[in-house]
């Protein structure tokens, strides 16, 4: 009992990472129904932005942090400018494919800047850990899980209570109804990218702590993971993307442990095609009328 | 430069498009490369274009300038060992160079891999026919190296490989090696077996939980690491494997706390095994981890933490600790083109390149005779002392066994595993 309940505080650490990122690719299908599969890359820039303030500029946690969101919120507005904006009408396929070619932009040129090898990072988090009973959790452990669940309260507060939440929900249900009532679909849309791509850098910093390491390619597999989890949550679902991170997490904590090491990344996108076959839109995902 | 280069590959083309003319079959391709395939026509190509390097064809003699190839991983996910050795390699030649008394000058003709076996023949293909190399060193890891073997073999061309450790990998399918594949390291059931006797003679261990990647190198080293021990009268108390890219170790580590282990053998590579290490650390867990040359990186260090790295043992190829003269002007060498220490893989891919540089001078000749001094080179280098053994390719060198104390390598302990 004491190995279940500590590989549940694994898997949920694991899981909160994969929130993260999910949010992002929710908020950016939602609004614009586009998988921004360039999003686990921006997780990656995080990792390294964390890297360049805490080992040249001496930064310490939390203004390092802000500094992670404020870069990668900066590039997602940027890349959507540059990259998605363009082809806004173009076919769905395009966009998609462009955001694969982003990718593999932002991925190779950081390899070529900061090389391929493995970049760690100082020594910001004590090393203490608390015991609760049959389970221990560590400082970084406590850290990503409320780090994680400030940034979703203060997520569903702007989503919910704000102006520009408003907006954004209204050009998720109808750009256009949402056009003739005023409202600035380009900024609304900069806006989510913005937002989404924060959380991200935010999820880089975070892993890059826990794991002590960013890599180039870091945020290939689970970007992909959190897409799954975005899914199986219901992509365009803010509460399904939690969720779905955090069931994800869990699910492939509890494979390694009774099950076999090996089928830990099988069991996700095995989720991903039960997912798809069951209940396509997820969990929390709404049945869309197709509008004729 | 890259006019030189574009003279010289139109003088090539030329030449071929005459050779391929005239000989029966000849093929009609414009490229440089036809170039190859009879003596007759290297030696046209070598003369009507003089600034170009001998030509990649069986038992030619050396020009002016050699070229080799250098075919590494220097993008992908093993990059580290890949540019590592290019360093390293680059290391052997400006050596080479800078000598008075040198019978030609060496040309490195760089290639990326991208740590995948399908560009590796890509690489070696483009390297022996457009680039005209007599040798290949690299690249890094097994799959990409002997992916080149059978055609550097094809083409009469030597493939040194500096670190291609798995289990038989210079061997053909009919159980005779590869002619012209040759590799410099042991290989990985030698390190596992090395390791095992260590682990249970000099750690003392018993009880051991072994969790390795899933891959040739992998599998190779737990599985005689595993049969050793055992052999010797200890036990395997968990078996695990993983994928190559996990992070993840928590799981794993809280699993293995249920179990009575006195050490953990993690048969992979840097990242995972830095991982793992974290894990169980984070966990408490104070037992000796032991494994093999996959750690020996400074990103595994820098993971784990510099203070954090104690009580972990692996078998290597190549320490720094009590250099010879050789090996301190490598180091020193390396130290001043590259700003940091070199790792086993640059003493490997630099010790390759100059047993590639000793024959091609021994032999004074490409193709056969080159491949054949190559066979016959009683090597010192700075990776230890060998010569080939010719059933199956691979140097008759011992292991040895490094204790990091707080990052660094000491107490070297020498394994001869049988």
């Amino acid at each position: 009992m004491s190995q279940f309940l500590q590989q549940i505080v694994n898997g949920l650490s694991l899981g909160s990472i994969y929130a993260l990122v999910a949010l992002g690719y929710t908020m950016v299908y939602g609004i614009i129904k586009l998988i921004n599969f360039a999003h686990g890359d921006i997780y990656m820039i995080g990792a390294y932005t964390a890297f360049f303030v805490t080992t040249y500029m001496g930064m310490s946690f939390l203004p390092a942090l802000l500094v992670c969101m404020i870069v990668c919120g900066i590039l997602g507005v940027l890349i959507e400018r540059i990259a998605y904006r363009p082809l806004r009408k173009a076919p769905r396929i395009t966009a998609l494919i462009t955001a694969i070619g982003v990718s593999y932009v932002i991925e190779y040129t950081t390899q070529f800047f900061m090389g391929t090898s493995v970049k760690t990072f100082p020594k910001l988090l004590p090393d203490t850990s608390w015991v609760f009973g049959p389970i221990k959790i560590t400082y970084i452990q406590m850290v990503i899980f409320t780090v994680t669940i400030v940034l979703m309260v203060l997520l569903t507060f702007i989503i919910q209570k704000t102006k520009i939440g408003r907006a954004m929900r209204a050009v998720s249900a109808d750009e256009n109804a949402a056009k003739l009532m005023g409202i600035s679909v380009d900024n609304t849309i900069s806006m989510t990218f913005l937002i989404g791509s924060a959380l991200a850098g935010a999820a880089g910093m975070l892993v890059g702590l826990y794991y002590n390491a960013a890599s180039p390619l870091m945020g290939m597999v689970p970007g992909l993971k959190a897409f799954v989890a975005a899914v199986f949550g219901g992509i365009g679902s803010i509460p399904g993307a939690l969720v779905g991170g955090l069931f994800i997490g869990i699910a492939e904590t509890m494979v390694v442990a009774y099950g076999s090491s090996l089928y830990r990344d099988a069991i996700v996108y095995a989720i991903l095609i039960l997912v798809l076959i069951i209940k396509p839109t997820g969990l929390f995902g709404k049945n869309e009328r197709e509008k004729v | 430069m890259n006019k030189h280069i574009w003279k010289s590959a139109a003088a090539m083309a030329l030449v071929s498009a005459m050779a391929a003319g005239c000989s029966q079959g000849g093929s009609a391709s414009s490229t440089a490369s036809s170039a190859a395939g009879s003596t007759d026509d290297s030696t046209a190509a070598s003369t009507a274009s003089s600034t170009a390097s001998t030509a990649s064809t069986a038992g030619g003699a050396l020009g002016d300038t050699v070229k080799i190839g250098l075919n590494f991983e220097l993008s992908g996910g093993v990059a580290d060992y890949g540019t590592k050795e290019l360093n390293g390699a680059k290391i052997a030649i400006n050596q080479f160079n800078a000598r008075e008394d040198k019978p030609f000058t060496v040309e490195g003709v760089e290639i990326d891999d991208k740590g995948e076996p399908a560009e590796s023949i890509n690489a070696i293909q483009k390297l022996i026919e457009q680039d005209g190399v007599v040798g290949v060193v690299g690249p890094a890891t097994s799959a990409s190296s002997i992916a080149t073997y059978e055609f550097a073999t094809s083409k009469a061309t030597p493939v040194l490989s500096p670190s291609a450790t798995q289990v038989d990998a210079m061997m053909k399918q009919d159980g005779t090696p590869y002619e012209y594949a040759w590799r410099i390291c042991f290989e990985d059931s030698y390190q596992g077996k090395g390791m095992a006797d260590y682990a249970y003679n000099d750690l003392g261990l018993r009880k051991v939980a072994v969790i390795n990647e899933v891959s040739d190198y992998g599998n190779g080293l737990a599985k005689a690491f595993s049969e050793e021990f055992k052999s010797l009268g200890g036990e395997v108390v968990d078996e695990t494997q993983y994928q190559s890219g996990d992070k993840d170790f928590a799981s794993f580590i809280t699993k293995l706390k249920d179990k009575d282990f006195d050490g953990i053998y993690i048969g992979g590579y840097y990242n995972e095994a830095a991982q793992i290490v974290k894990a169980a650390q984070a966990d408490g867990i104070d037992k000796p981890i032991i494994g093999a040359d996959g750690f020996d990186s400074q990103d595994f260090i820098d993971q784990v933490g510099t203070d954090a790295a104690n009580n972990i043992y692996y078998t290597t190829a190549y320490t720094a600790i009590d250099p010879s003269d050789e090996l301190k002007t490598f180091i020193e060498d390396y130290k001043a083109e590259y700003g940091e220490d070199p790792s086993m893989f640059a003493a490997l891919s630099y010790d390759a390149t100059n047993l590639l540089l000793s024959s091609l001078e021994a032999s004074g000749e490409t193709g056969a005779a080159l491949n054949e001094a190559i066979k016959k080179a009683d090597f010192s280098g700075i990776t230890g002392s060998f010569s080939f053994d010719e059933s199956n390719h691979t140097p008759v060198k011992s292991v040895l066994v490094v204790e990091l104390v707080d990052g660094v390598q000491s107490n070297v302990k020498e394994v001869k595993a049988e």
